[in-house]
């Protein structure tokens, strides 16, 4: 135990998540001894984060407004949407540069152990976008885990009868994994093997 | 294939010890409590990744020791490779085959394959049925390592499914047609919908991850039945005839077949999955337990027209786990056309004299046995091969 405020940073610090006890201490301790402005400069990025940055009201993904930059962009095409367990997996898709649609952030997985089901996902959201006659592709990029597979078979019996056409990622992609940490190469070969849902 | 050399550091009672080993018989003879078992569960930990005496690796860590390492120095068709393990409890363990790291413990499965018959096998006869789906499923991994992807899958899919059955349970429950309408009924039942096709999403999970290991226990049994009737013969100079069949809870019908040894195609398996748990749904849902699945399952031993489990006598019970364990060798053998490591662990206490011998005239020919026994004389002079005296954590080779 350390003295007041080093061990309430070190609490803080061990609340993030990947940060165990050691790493937790060793980023005390680095913010301790650098520069009193490289810490000013991560202060402000942090309040920033929180004041500026919030959840696209359309897709969930990160955003500065109340719209997102993807879903902003009008030259992306309005008539497919990619449906993501995280922002991260936007990320992810987007550097591979296949997709050229639009996003929905579920913000996670069906998953009961966590006590996460459907409603505490943006489905509702989702159907209501649907509902705009522009869309004709859901394409479903949850993580290709038990809990990922799960969320897509969940959608794909949701979506069954809105009239738009349902695929999933294909395989090809490490079963048991992250979509975020799935190469570009593999993970763009995936959206062009995607299979149909609905068939 | 055998081992040349296998070392532990901090591991149970040692410090540190060295036992070189070769082809042909190697026995382990040392007091009770000396470290005897110790060794051969590092050799087995190798192998699988596990004790076959405790389910977590706390114990296996010397008492005061922060983690505990195995070495050993496998030979397959004249090469050798060095296998290696760290063991950390409440971290990840660390692997090394061929002095490289391994991103996974896993990637050493099938490196090294050994099995072990140890006292506590009688539960195979004797204990509950998760004994005997453990040495099923075990094998399998033996066999094809992939299984033990499939196995935490299906794990993973049954703890999902019995938290949903918990926590859904009020949405699940409300059938509507006990109770008087209402006037919330409408939201009710929407909400009572949206629980279902959540369980029926895990239904599916299930069917299609539980027939899948279903139809590879089936015919893995399928395969290691002869080698069981032939070792038990064996070992008790045809004494009664031993036999074993699956009792399968995926569905009435097709488990009077399984029963009856046949192996249904993977398709039927999964229907009658499905099929099933529609059947016993409201019994699930009440009890908030997976009552349908490979999890459930059990294999009925039997010797000659009788059960094993009840009936057998203590030395027919050990005959019966031992032939369990050494068809699964000979499965192994004839797999993999190569000779497994075989470890057995304080197995001549119990054996009459002459199921001994002809125990001792069965592993003869085996490329590498291990042997472990507290008291010298029990075993078999036919078979004593090179000694090491086991004292107080310490190995020394016996002139
Ligand atoms: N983590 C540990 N740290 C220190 N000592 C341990 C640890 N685990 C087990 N032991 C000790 O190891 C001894 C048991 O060793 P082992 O089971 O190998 O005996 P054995 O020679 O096979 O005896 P038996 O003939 O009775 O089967 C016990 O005395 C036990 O206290
Ligand atoms: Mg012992
Ligand atoms: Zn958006």
């Amino acid at each position: 135990m350390y003295e007041g405020a080093v061990q309430d940073l070190i609490d803080e610090l061990g609340r993030l998540p990947g940060v165990g006890p050691k790493g937790a201490q060793r980023i005390a301790f680095h913010l301790l001894q650098s520069d009193p402005s490289d810490v000013e400069r991560l202060v402000a990025t942090l309040t920033a984060v929180k004041e500026r940055v919030r959840f696209c009201e359309l897709c969930f993904n990160v955003a500065e407004a109340e719209r997102c930059r993807i879903c902003q962009d009008p030259r992306r095409d309005p008539s497919a949407i990619c449906v993501v367990e995280e922002p991260k997996d936007v990320v992810a898709i987007e550097r591979t540069r296949e997709f050229r649609g639009r996003y929905h952030v579920l913000g996670g997985a069906i998953s009961p152990i966590d006590g996460v089901g459907p409603d505490d996902l943006h489905v509702r959201e989702l159907v209501a976008r649907l509902s705009d006659s522009a869309v004709e592709e859901v394409i479903i990029a949850t993580d290709p885990n038990l809990e990922g597979e799960a969320t897509a078979s969940y959608l794909s019996r949701l979506l069954k009868d809105v009239g738009v056409r349902v695929s999933r990622l294909a395989s090809g992609l490490p079963v048991g994994g992250d979509l975020e940490y799935a190469d570009e190469v593999t993970l763009g070969r995936a959206f062009e093997g995607r299979r149909l849902l609905n068939a | 294939m055998h081992l040349r050399h296998v070392s532990v550091a901090d591991f149970r009672s040692y410090e540190s010890a060295d036992l070189a080993l070769g082809p042909g018989v190697t026995t382990l003879v040392g007091l009770n409590g000396q470290g005897k078992t110790n060794l051969v569960e590092a050799v087995g930990y190798l192998s699988s990744l596990g004790s076959h005496r405790v389910s977590t690796d706390a114990p296996l860590v010397r008492a005061g020791a922060e983690r505990a390492i195995i070495r050993a120095a496998v030979i397959r068709q004249d090469r050798e490779t060095m296998v290696e393990i760290e063991i950390h409890p409440g971290r990840t363990n660390r692997a090394r085959l061929a002095r490289a790291a391994v991103s996974r413990p896993r990637d050493l499965l099938g490196t090294l394959r050994t099995v072990l018959f140890a006292p506590e096998d009688l539960a195979l006869v004797k204990g509950d049925p998760g004994e005997r789906r453990r040495f099923l499923d075990d094998l399998l991994v033996a066999r094809q390592p992939r299984w033990s992807g499939v196995r935490a899958d299906l794990d993973r899919i049954l703890k999902q499914r019995s938290a949903l059955l918990k926590s859904a349970a009020p949405q699940l429950r409300r059938s509507g047609r006990r109770s008087a309408p209402r006037v919330d009924d409408g939201a009710l039942s929407a909400d009572r919908e949206a629980a279902l096709v959540t369980l029926d999403v895990w239904n599916s999970q299930l069917a299609m991850v539980g027939s899948q290991l279903l139809y590879a226990r089936l015919r893995l049994l399928r395969d290691l039945t002869p080698h069981l009737t032939q070792a038990y013969a064996e070992v008790s100079g045809g004494q009664g005839q031993a036999s074993v069949s699956y009792r399968s809870t995926v569905h009435a019908e097709l488990a009077q077949a399984i029963a009856a040894g046949e192996v249904p195609e993977v398709a039927d398996l999964h229907a009658a999955m499905v099929q099933t748990m529609a059947e016993v749904r409201d019994q699930e849902i009440e009890r908030a337990v997976n009552l349908v699945g490979p999890h459930r399952d059990d294999l009925l031993l039997t010797l000659g027209d009788l059960p094993a489990k009840g009936y057998a006598s203590h030395g027919e019970s050990w005959s019966f786990a031992l032939g369990l364990k050494l068809a699964a060798y000979h499965l192994l053998r004839h797999d993999l056309g190569e000779d497994p490591v075989l470890i057995l662990d304080d197995v001549f206490a119990e054996l009459d004299a002459g199921r001994r011998e002809r125990l001792a005239a069965l592993v003869g020919d085996c490329e590498q046995v291990i042997i472990t026994a507290a008291v010298p004389e029990d075993v078999p002079t036919a078979l004593v091969g090179r000694t090491y005296a086991v004292s107080l954590g310490c190995v020394q080779e016996s002139p």
